[in-house]
């Protein structure tokens, strides 16, 4: 060992006596230019970086609030559902890591895993929402996260809404091995039945969405919105790179990328999401019904107004 | 010449040794019938023991055996009439996954598999059995002909996973295991599902979401390879047999679990032993599963089959 890494810091702290109370987290450095944005900015800017508009991971929790009215929301309960199916254990036990990360989220907003069912109301009309919570194991999918999307689609189905589901996630909890796997034709199920009941389904795509996450039901919406620079993907960066040997190009996966290669239908900045979606969903639910209703009560204007042009016509004779 | 695996090396040896005397009894005038024949029960007895106590991970290098019969062997014995058919009508044909139409024991059937290949050459071929989008559209157009024409599908899983490429990427691989697995969920015609070595992942499922899901004895199933899973739990993948046994990918431990229908035995020494006899086993659950299904209403099956699937997962190895 040499004496560099024999040198011990002196404690500045012993010196200066108790740590003042403030927050360690006032200032957040952007992941892509490296800025500095302080919280409050982070916050009101919706975790999008005013300096280069990279878009941040952004809590679930939030992520609702800003999709619904009021960001008012309620969240449906979800069906237990075995812990630990398999008894898994690598370095540590599955369990275990699950009650690290249930313990880790705040007590109000508990949540059990990886996933966050909501229901509220968009532009007045109902909506159900499944927000993946890429902080719980990394958004990992297993049993819990396939119930709560089965949930989802029935309570969508149950409200005759339309269902939108919000992926952040690496793809399949490892921990539950083949019943992780078992979940891709489980969502798949039931948006196929949200689908089959004349409902919209919604795919907005986050940061990142890959393995059997984007390999199921995140490829089978109706209509496909992604974040800017979202990673997406079906094989990580790392395994293809091993795989073909080579570095893999800048922006690859990338929700452009998908763009441009066909596999979703807009990028959207983030403020512009809400406004988007309730677009859709009118443009989608309220074809037909609302024309045809106008078109029948204007029918008397409607030929009201043709008559003006013959009018007009007859003008020059008039005069 | 026959491929051993590390943990049948005794085996290997005393099958060295017989063959040694059989030898000598050619050339020689010896005469050492008695003692080959000794040496033949002791060797079946060691073969009997070793296949009926393998490890999880020792399931693994069976089920990747190189002389384990592949989708060629298989179709070549069970079907008449087989008619390969190519291509996914919008890009390319792929190797790995291939697919026709044939008739099964008298009845008109769609077999769609992955095919790993034989020899290098062969395995080059076909990547290794790892599709690319293009191998799951051909899937899926080969699931829509079945339908339109009610013949019932048969497909044969055995591949390490979708391959993780530049261009499967670009290509939307997501998007074609996704629909695959929405096709086999949709049909309404028969599907039957059987692994019959390596059931890697994402890959697997595309083909595997049918009415009857059965497994190989030595055959494997996972969300993830142990290798790939001992990387990133265990950040070694030495750690590979370790993971092999938590990820619980045996047919006996997938059985327990209700996510496949039923193990069908393998000959004595696994299916490399014996590949015509494992393929007529095979043939024979398949058989028997359609005579079931085909007697179902396409409607009432189709709901079974979601029903089954829905359920997966609720209960927990107990």
């Amino acid at each position: 060992m040499s004496w560099l890494e024999r040198y011990v810091r002196p404690k500045i702290k012993a010196l200066v006596g108790a740590k003042p109370e403030v927050p360690d987290n006032l200032w957040h450095k952007c992941d892509n230019c490296g800025q500095m944005i302080f919280h409050r900015d982070l916050v009101a800017n919706h975790h999008v970086c005013q300096h280069c508009n990279h878009h941040m991971r952004l809590p679930a929790e939030q992520r609702l609030e800003m999709l619904f009215d009021d960001g008012e929301y309620d969240r449906a309960e979800l069906p237990k559902t075995p812990l630990d199916p398999l008894k898994f254990r690598d370095r540590k036990r599955y369990s275990d890591r699950l009650k690290e990360a249930q313990s880790k989220q705040d007590t109000k907003t508990a949540n059990k895993d990886a996933i966050i069912v909501a229901h509220g109301k968009m532009e007045g009309r109902a909506v159900v929402v499944a927000a993946f919570d890429f902080s719980f194991m990394g958004g990992s999918m297993g049993v819990a996260v396939g119930e709560g999307i089965v949930t989802a689609a029935h309570l969508a189905v149950f409200q005759q809404a339309p269902l939108i589901i919000i992926p952040a996630t690496g793809g399949a909890r490892m921990q539950e091995g083949i019943l992780s796997l078992m979940q891709m034709p489980r969502t798949v199920i039931a948006v196929q039945e949200v689908k089959e009941a004349g409902l919209p389904f919604f795919v907005l795509l986050t940061d990142p969405t890959t393995g059997g996450v984007s390999a199921s039901f995140a490829m089978l919406g109706d209509i496909h919105i992604a974040e800017p620079g979202a990673v997406i993907g079906f094989a990580g960066r790392r395994v293809i790179e091993q795989t073909v040997k080579e570095t893999l190009p800048d922006g690859f996966q990338t929700a452009e990328y998908l763009l441009e290669h066909g596999m979703v239908d807009i990028v959207a900045p983030r403020t512009q999401i809400r406004p988007t979606i309730i677009r859709l969903i009118s443009l989608l639910m309220d074809g037909k019904p609302v024309d045809m209703a106008e078109a029948s009560s204007d029918k008397d204007a409607a030929e009201g107004d043709l008559d003006i042009p013959d009018s007009a016509e007859s003008g020059p004779d008039k005069t | 010449m026959r491929n051993f695996l590390d943990f049948e090396q005794p085996i290997a040896e005393l099958e060295g040794k017989i063959e040694e005397l059989r030898h000598l009894a050619d050339t020689g005038e010896v005469n050492i019938a008695d003692e080959v024949g000794k040496l033949q029960t002791k060797v079946d007895r060691l073969i009997t023991t070793t296949y009926a106590k393998l490890t999880p991970w020792q399931k693994v290098q069976v089920a990747r055996h190189p002389d384990r019969p592949h989708f060629k062997n298989y179709v070549s014995r069970m079907f008449t009439d087989y008619q390969p058919l190519s291509g996914d009508r919008s890009f390319a044909d792929d190797h790995a996954i291939l697919g026709g139409i044939g008739r099964f024991r008298g009845r008109s059937c769609v077999v769609i598999g992955h095919e790993k290949g034989g020899d290098t050459q062969a395995r080059i071929k076909h990547n290794f059995g790892m599709a690319r989008p293009e191998g799951y559209r051909k899937a899926q157009r080969l699931m829509e002909l079945a339908e339109r024409f009610q013949l019932p599908v048969i497909t044969l899983v055995d591949t390490p996973g979708a391959y993780p490429g530049v261009g499967a990427e670009e290509r939307g691989q997501s998007e074609a295991i996704a629909r695959s697995i929405e096709l086999c969920l949709n049909i309404r015609v028969p599907l039957v599902a059987t692994i019959i070595g390596e059931g890697g992942s994402g890959g697997a499922i595309a083909l595997a979401a049918g009415d009857a899901v059965f497994m190989l004895e030595n055959s494997v199933y996972s969300v993830i390879s142990p290798e790939g899973c001992a990387s990133i739990l265990w950040r070694s993948a030495e750690e590979a047999q370790t993971a092999a046994e938590a990820l619980r990918l045996t047919a006996q431990d997938l059985e327990k679990l209700k996510v496949i229908d039923r193990v069908i035995k393998e000959p004595v020494g696994g299916a490399h032993r014996e590949p015509d006899e494992a393929v007529d086993k095979v043939s024979d659950e398949i058989e028997a599963a359609l005579t079931d299904l085909c007697a179902m209403e396409p409607g009432a099956l189709r709901a079974r089959r979601r029903e089954k699937f829905l359920a997966m997962g609720r209960h927990g190895l107990s």
